[in-house]
């Protein structure tokens, strides 16, 4: 079946330019923060967002993101109500899919969590510690309720693993710029543009997304000059959290930068 | 038969591994980031290859008898015994290794694996310290760098062990996460393993983790279940009624039991912490009370809310308290092999002060739930049963702990025995 994300891309594709994709944990500060919050950064021109699921062991995060994930978890945040801040995404106008650490689907059960998602409007699942190799069950359940599955190549995965991840993932292949965990960072690493070379070497036709480390609208056009998509997560976090009451102007002016920094690409890093 | 010398590693696979992508039936695998697949590829293939060299072996074989102090001895504990029903226990003196625990079998293995792959720089974790002193000590003999991820919490528990790691020339970070003990700990070497992957090696400390770290870390430790049966064979003609270890993670415990696995009639009892009680909630009874789940990259049993999010553990001893516990010990648990029960915080030390005043031996707490676990055993198994208990650690890091549960330094009192024959 057609990725549930092929709209989204081809759009992008006829107006020349890269998608922005924007990141928030569910629930932070709270559930109904977390939909304001989520609302102004489709207004500010997020096309795609990535809902967060907070989770106690987030060994891919950096402090930023763990620190917004614990007190999400404080503040109450359940498993369920991830569904309704997807819900809230599409109310807005918005897309979404989420991104989650394994067990929390495992305990919810695959498959029950593949139907709440797909019945919330949610369009697919990252899944940043889970490979195909282990994922029979949510590959058979993605395609029971037609969900993407969004799986992560990293600047450290061998030709052959990113040929078997490409050809497990539907929606758009997730590169991770740099080795580390996410958190803004000063510079675009250099090998980002080299794993989307690689991974459009053995995927021609699959949009590739580049995500950790971006945080302003110049980074932005740097990773949108050679990616379909630029993926910006901790930046969003720490503009919510230092803009306190603020919070939902934060983030839609910071998603308004980078929507004009995916549409003005550079060109010379491609 | 064989030497105890040269029984120890046992090299090469053995009748029970997992498949070729770390499953011990449906638990194991690799729930981890795809960054970190290339670099558990590549130690994957160093141990396939190493464990079946014998310039590897060998090389081991010397480190573990000349330097650890190999073979430990079995103890025959028969004070101790008067109180377990008419059953004789056999000590295995893991506590009188060359740091103080089984950990250093571990450690050594891992810390050649590291030099024969090229890798200079090494991280690791630890709970109550015992690990990130065996690292320390293995990265000094083998000069390599080490840095060691603790809690703050543990590091507040545990300052004599924090010192060591520091004069054996190891960096100490503290964590600060979470709930600052050895899951955060083994969270964030994670996040620096994933972040410095070229040039470090992660020297996981027991047998949890994302293939091949359960496999490799059980194949360091069965020199301990190598040795004791060819020991009891040879001593006493006959292999044990009972194997007792207890279980953090589960290294000690897999030791000693993965070369009994094909003796049918060996009973296999693992002894988690119950802590305050399974029924109060705070405990660290992964397989007794948890459901299976994904946790530090592997399928097992965890301690987990009806969310998926791990819940904090709690046991006396910090080298226990782990929400987790080996995927293999989940096999085993499943297949029936292997039983697991759980010896509470207080059960624990009444068998601490009784091996301590009848046998001369201060163990560690963690292993004082295996000798309570053995008691329980001894009034269960017919007159005269041998339970082999595996003293995986001496106490000298825990008297503080223990000085303050007797409250032996405030009164001139000493610790009433507890009732022997209570069951």
């Amino acid at each position: 079946m057609t990725s549930r994300l092929a709209p989204l891309f081809d759009t992008c594709r006829a107006e020349q330019r890269a998608a922005l994709i924007g990141y928030l944990p569910a629930g932070y500060p709270t559930v109904t923060g977390s939909k304001e919050l989520l609302a102004a950064m489709v207004g500010g021109g997020c096309d795609l967002i990535e809902v967060g699921v907070p989770y106690s062991d987030p060994v891919m995060d950096g402090p930023t993101i763990q620190a917004a994930a614990d007190a999400a978890l404080r503040a109450g945040l359940r498993l369920r109500d991830v569904f309704g801040v997807v819900e809230s995404i599409a109310s807005a106008g918005g897309r979404a899919v989420v991104m989650t650490y394994w067990n929390p689907v495992h305990r919810y059960g695959t498959d029950a969590f593949a139907r709440d998602l797909a019945a919330a409007g949610g369009l697919g699942l990252i899944t940043p510690d889970l490979v195909p190799d282990e994922a029979q069950d949510w590959l058979a359940a993605a395609e029971d309720h037609d969900l993407d599955r969004i799986f992560l190549v990293a600047p450290s995965s061998t030709d052959a693993r990113i040929a078997a991840t490409a050809a497990a993932t539907r929606g758009f292949l997730y590169a991770t710029s740099t080795m580390g965990v996410t958190g803004a960072r000063d510079a675009v690493s250099g090998a980002a543009s080299e794993l989307v070379r690689r991974s459009r070497k053995h995927a021609p036709q699959l949009p590739v997304g580049v995500g950790l480390g971006v945080r302003n609208g110049d980074q932005a056009a740097e990773v949108a000059g050679f990616a379909d998509a630029v993926i910006v997560g901790s930046a969003f976090v720490s503009a919510a959290a230092d803009a306190g009451d603020e919070g939902g102007a934060a983030v839609r002016a910071l998603a308004a930068d980078l929507a004009a920094g995916v549409r003005r690409a550079d060109t010379v890093s491609a | 038969m064989t030497t105890a010398r040269h029984a120890h590693t046992g090299s090469g696979p053995t009748g029970h591994d997992p498949d070729g992508r770390g499953h011990f039936g449906r638990y194991g695998g690799r729930f981890v980031p795809e960054a970190l697949i290339a670099a558990l590829d590549e130690l994957a293939a160093a141990y396939d290859s190493a464990r079946s060299d014998p310039e590897f072996t060998t090389r081991l074989d010397g480190l573990l008898a000349d330097y650890a102090g190999r073979p430990s001895p079995i103890t025959e504990a028969s004070r101790l015994a008067e109180h377990a029903g008419g059953a004789r226990i056999l000590l295995k003196r893991e506590d009188l290794n060359h740091t103080g625990s089984h950990k250093i079998n571990n450690v050594l293995g891992q810390a050649l694996l590291t030099r024969r792959m090229g890798k200079p720089r090494v991280i690791a974790e630890t709970g109550a310290g015992q690990h990130g002193v065996a690292a320390a000590t293995a990265c000094a003999l083998l000069g390599l760098e080490c840095v060691v991820y603790m809690g703050e919490v543990d590091i507040q528990r545990q300052a004599l062990n924090v010192a060591r790691m520091k004069l054996l020339g190891a960096e100490v970070i503290p964590v600060t996460t979470g709930s600052r003990t050895l899951k955060d700990a083994i969270n964030e070497a994670l996040r620096d393993w994933v972040t410095n992957v070229d040039t470090t090696h992660y020297l996981l400390g027991t047998v949890a983790g994302p293939h091949p770290f359960p496999v490799m870390v059980r194949d360091f430790h069965r020199v301990i279940g190598l040795e004791a049966r060819s020991q009891l064979l040879q001593r006493h003609g006959r292999l044990p009624d009972a194997v007792a270890a207890c279980i953090g993670g589960g290294s000690n415990a897999i030791g000693i039991f993965h070369p009994f696995l094909d003796d049918a009639s060996v009973r296999l009892v693992g002894f988690e912490a119950a802590g305050d009680g399974v029924e109060s909630g705070r405990h660290a009874a992964a397989l007794s009370a948890g459901a299976p789940g994904m946790l530090h990259g592997a399928l097992s049993y965890l301690l987990q809310d009806a969310d998926g999010q791990t819940v904090e553990a709690h046991s006396i001893s910090a080298g226990l308290d782990y929400p987790g516990v080996g995927p293999e010990h989940a096999f085993l648990k499943d297949s029936g092999r292997a039983e697991y029960r759980s010896i509470t915080d207080a059960e624990a030390m009444d068998a601490f002060a009784l091996l301590s005043r009848t046998e001369g031996i201060i163990p560690a707490i963690e292993s004082a739930h295996a000798v309570a676990g053995a008691l329980q055993l001894g009034h269960e198994l017919a007159e005269g049963a041998v339970v082999l208990v595996n003293l995986s650690g001496r106490g000298d890091k825990d008297v503080d702990t223990a000085a303050r549960w007797f409250d032996v330094l405030a009164s001139e009192e000493l610790p009433d025995l507890p009732e022997g024959e209570a069951q």
